[in-house]
């Protein structure tokens, strides 16, 4: 784990035409090599938080600056809450997309491909399509889309929200290995505090809208994380502290 | 993950033939009953022919009169054809139009309601004046099935998943690759109910605008044949081409429903069958 920066978002606000404020001062610097968790409410600005670190919308107040170069900017990868796959064409093709656009041919992607879709376990079901597919098998097609072009930093938007508990439990394991083994930087979403605390390295509590950071909780278990830490004092501590973290940014505003 | 095993071809073939069974045995043997009955009905109050032919009467005229008839059909199909043909190409591309450039839809976007809210037969009269009848029948037929398509590929277009969008915008899609792999594969199921609707449109405007213009000679199609059969009193011939204008209906509509399960079978909801 390093602790150099590879992201800052500096002051960051956004305003939609429609008024609405989805952020407000929003600091955070994202470290390389880490696992950090964006937890809150729903339409707290989180999504929106991801998109504008994707360039997928601009802030209208603040700056985000990049640290290490221009590749991981122009290599991230981003994963949808629903899988966001083209339900027209076989899993292999939607693994080939990002290439595809950037003009690789079939067979110089070839062996990417295989190599991701043996990552995530998917190699068998190349050919499949996404309608033959699981929720989960779903969300590993998409993982692998999301990994085809080496990034060093992967956004994921709630990735594991909609599946079932035990094929969410599976993927969480799957994707600390993916990580481990990878070597990225993640930056993920979630409304899980169960979640963010076993994943993550750090969380950062936002409050309702206008999102805004009142809390970065350091979750300070090594990697390798199985079972026995979900079963440690730490775990426990972690998940009480995020909660009370998330309760009272949630109270502060008195939205509900 | 391991799944059960697909059934076989035999067993898939074995479902089917059941399903089809079910599913049409029961209205084929309404609709024979109901030939029987308007048979007996004729024969028992012995309507002359040329107040309600039986159904075998309309069946002998058509074999007897199968050279002129065959000849009209011919007529009709071409022109219902080249008009969806044109109806199809026009609609799709002046969709594609409309989605890359915002401004094309703005200006011509009325136009094309004017011309589809306008009834066809109120413009034909009007058509015929500046165009030969075929032409005139021909642009009829193409005006109603070209804005079905149009409109539907349009919507399919601009429908495509919100976050698929998104995705291509993030490898820094070009506007033309995401029109190529993204928009028009999002749009081909819209597209195909289009044609769908546009294919029965399409006859129905070269029957409606041919009886319009009335055309004689080299041109007559069925339409004109029902309004000479009527003139004439041949009432069995006049069912005879409605038969065939009636059948021809059916099968283009078979065919672009075939056609949807052909291409979409594979991934698009509309296609897939609910499992029981
Ligand atoms: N394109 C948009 N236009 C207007 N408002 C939006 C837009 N996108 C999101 N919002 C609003 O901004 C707020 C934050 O949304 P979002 O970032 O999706 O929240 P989260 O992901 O935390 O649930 C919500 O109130 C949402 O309705
Ligand atoms: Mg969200």
């Amino acid at each position: 784990m390093t602790d150099a920066p590879l992201v800052q978002l500096k002051n960051i606000g956004k305003e939609f035409a429609n008024g609405v404020v989805a952020l407000e001062e929003l600091n955070l610097t994202i470290h390389a090599g880490e696992f950090l968790s964006l937890l809150g409410p729903s339409g707290c600005g989180k999504s929106t938080a991801l998109r504008l670190i994707a360039d997928l919308s601009t802030p209208t107040q603040g700056q985000i600056e990049w640290h290490q170069g221009h590749d991981a900017r122009q290599t991230l990868g981003f994963v949808f809450q629903d899988s966001t796959l083209m339900p027209w064409t076989s899993v292999y093709n939607n693994v080939w997309l990002p290439l595809r656009l950037a003009g690789v041919s079939r067979s110089q992607a070839d062996y990417r491909i295989h190599e991701v879709l043996d990552l995530v376990g998917l190699r068998a079901f190349e050919s499949a399509y996404p309608g033959e597919l699981s929720g989960g098998m779903k969300m590993r097609a998409s993982i692998a889309r999301a990994l085809i072009q080496r990034p060093q930093l992967l956004l994921m938007d709630e990735p594991f929200a909609a599946l079932d508990e035990i094929t969410r439990l599976k993927l969480n394991n799957d994707l600390l290995q993916l990580k481990a083994e990878l070597a990225m930087t993640i930056v993920f979403v979630t409304h899980s505090v169960y979640e963010s605390v076993y994943l993550s390295n750090r969380i950062a509590v936002f409050t309702s809208r206008p999102g805004r950071i009142v809390r970065l909780i350091d979750i300070d278990a090594p990697y390798p994380r199985d079972l026995s830490f979900r079963h440690s004092e730490l775990y426990a501590k972690s998940c009480q502290d995020a909660s009370e973290a998330l309760q009272s940014a949630m109270s502060e505003q008195d939205h509900l | 993950m391991a799944r059960a095993t697909p059934p076989s071809r035999a067993q898939r073939f074995y479902a089917l033939a059941r399903d089809w069974l079910i599913h049409s045995a029961l209205p084929l043997l309404v609709f024979l009953a109901s030939l029987a009955v308007w048979e007996g009905l004729v024969w028992v109050k012995s309507i002359p022919p040329y107040l309600l032919p039986a159904p075998s009467r309309i069946a002998t005229t058509l074999i007897a009169d199968w050279d002129t008839l065959s000849a009209s059909l011919y007529v009709t199909l071409r022109i219902t054809f080249a008009a969806l043909f044109a109806a199809m190409f026009g609609g799709v591309g002046l969709a594609i139009v409309f989605t890359q450039w915002k401004w094309a839809e703005r200006s011509f976007f009325p136009f094309a309601v004017i011309l589809q809210v306008t009834p066809i037969v109120a413009i034909a009269p009007l058509l015929l004046v500046y165009l030969d009848s075929t032409l005139a029948v021909l642009t009829c037929a193409f005006l109603v099935a070209f804005f079905p398509i149009l409109s539907n590929t349009a919507l399919g277009l601009a429908s495509a998943d919100r976050h698929l969008v998104d995705l291509f915008q993030l490898y820094r899609a070009s506007r033309w690759q995401q029109l190529i792999w993204l928009r028009l594969p999002a749009a081909l199921p819209y597209f195909l109910g289009g044609l769908r609707i546009g294919g029965g449109l399409a006859l129905i405007g070269a029957i409606v605008a041919e009886i319009a213009a009335g055309s004689a000679g080299q041109g007559a199609g069925l339409a004109f044949r029902i309004v000479e059969s009527g003139y004439r009193l041949n009432i069995p011939r006049m069912f005879a081409a409605l038969v065939l204008i009636s059948i021809t209906g059916i099968l283009i509509f078979l065919f672009f429903t075939l056609l949807s399960h052909l291409l979409l079978g594979r991934w698009h909801e509309s296609a897939r069958k609910t499992e029981s």
